[in-house]
């Protein structure tokens, strides 16, 4: 076992675990934040995405020791004070999904590209969904809530809607 | 799916990881970004008794230029290669090749030390390094030896690396406004190329055409006596040993590799 210590969704956390421990088994077992869900398993579906240091990553192939002294955001972490975050909202609004078990990977790994890319067009925005699974294959209004979730002003605001440039081509 | 159990040691530099290594032997992996790795602990391919965690050894991270080489850090990941301005206007092959890897979760963890290491052949930046012309510096006990990416790639997953060596840097020569061409054959999204071929300056690689990333060189030569991209495409399966699997057979192979080789010899990506 090793001592740990790391920051979850703003918390510091210090936590003794097995170095074969992976960060999704962490984040679900030890820590109870259950939405990153195990998909597939390995590294295709992306339904474990979180964010490692602001990047999304998929926590069924990182080790929890390999996060020690960084700092991890799930979907539990977008809303801490129950209001929605604005890529949240856009999934919602836009009904940017169907059973449901993809949305919170489909969710972070919006979150990380518009942190990196505040504007996709739609064809980036796909692209840069590629790593995300939806096995109902709902991925038309995913994008639809991607680039709704680009317009939105700011954090906390109400969104209305598809936003002007996200008609999706069928 | 669960790794077995072994010991995790985060190495301190790159000579308290290679002292390890001398120590533990075939028995020691080195993790990077770990998803090369990490898969295949999973499914119990690979277990290593002690994991010797070289991905916060920054020193050995970032893109910089040495001469007429540009030199890459063996854990920079792939999609801070992909955005460096340095590699897209010095070896832009290069910058395209790692933003072409798994997807962007996967692009944010994998490393290129670690894509080298692991020598998929069907794999993307073993091809472009092969098609650079590139070479790697392996650093050992004794002190460092740079190896050929012709050299480095030795069959299916094994390289000329030794079990004490470490990869510490990527080396390609600066090829500023040169045409270049690369194209990746998948079916799927964030797939391993059935097969791939990249080009620049005369020189033709493929992925997934035989245990190790290939030089085209019936191809080659025949651009060299002058024939058009088209003709010189015609050679390309020479000499190559693709394998067989669900998503095509060898004369199948062969065929991607002909048209796929035009294509990067005129310069398309995709």
């Amino acid at each position: 076992m090793m001592r740990i210590e790391l920051t979850v969704n703003g918390e510091k956390r210090s936590d003794e675990v097995e170095p074969r421990l992976l960060l999704v088994h962490y984040l679900r077992e030890v820590l109870g934040l259950r939405a990153a869900n195990i998909g597939c398993d390995t590294t295709s579906c992306g339904a474990c995405t979180v964010l490692l240091d602001g990047k999304s990553v998929k926590s069924c192939t990182v080790l929890t020791v390999q996060a020690a002294g960084h700092d991890v955001v799930t979907a539990e972490g977008l809303a801490p004070d129950g209001e929605l975050h604005p890529v949240q909202a856009a999934f919602r609004q836009n009904h940017g999904l169907q059973c449901g078990f993809c949305t919170p990977g489909m969710v972070m790994a919006t979150v990380g590209l518009l942190s990196e890319n505040p504007h996709p067009t739609e064809q980036q925005a796909r692209e840069a969904l590629e790593g995300n699974l939806c096995r109902c294959t709902g991925y038309h209004n995913i994008i639809r809530s991607v680039l709704a979730a680009a317009e939105a002003p700011e954090k906390g605001a109400q969104l209305t809607g598809v936003a002007e440039n996200a008609e999706v081509s069928a | 799916m669960i790794p077995a159990q072994f010991e995790y040691i985060a190495a301190g530099s790159a000579e308290h990881a290679i002292s390890l290594l001398s120590e533990h032997g075939d028995d020691a992996k080195l993790l990077a970004g770990g998803h090369s790795l990490l898969p295949m602990m999973k499914l119990r391919l690979a277990t290593p008794e002690l994991l010797i965690d070289i991905g916060g050894l920054s020193d050995l991270a970032g893109v910089s230029t040495d001469g007429d080489d540009l030199v890459i850090g063996a854990t920079t990941r792939h999609a801070d290669l992909a955005a460096s301005e340095l590699a897209r206007a010095e070896a832009p092959l290069l910058a395209y090749a790692a933003a072409q890897v798994g997807d962007p979760q996967i692009r944010h963890r994998g490393t290129i030390g670690g894509s080298l290491s692991h020598a998929d052949p069907a794999a993307d930046l073993p091809m472009a390094l092969v098609a650079l012309g590139g070479s790697v510096a392996l650093q050992g006990p004794n002190g460092t030896r740079k190896v050929a990416a012709d050299d480095f790639f030795v069959s299916y997953f094994e390289t000329a690396m030794q079990p004490d060596e470490l990869l510490i840097a990527v080396r390609v020569p600066r090829r500023p406004g040169v045409p270049w061409g690369y194209q990746k054959f998948v079916r799927r999204a964030n797939d391993w190329a059935i097969v791939g071929v990249a080009a620049v300056d005369g020189r033709i690689a493929l992925a997934n055409m035989g245990p190790t990333p290939l030089r085209a060189t019936a191809a080659e030569q025949a651009l060299a006596a002058g024939a058009t991209a088209a003709e010189a495409a015609v050679y390309a399966g020479e000499g190559t040993s693709p394998g067989e699997d669900m998503h095509g057979d060898r004369e199948y192979r062969r065929h991607l590799a002909q048209v796929l080789t035009r294509r990067a010899l005129q310069h398309e990506t995709g």
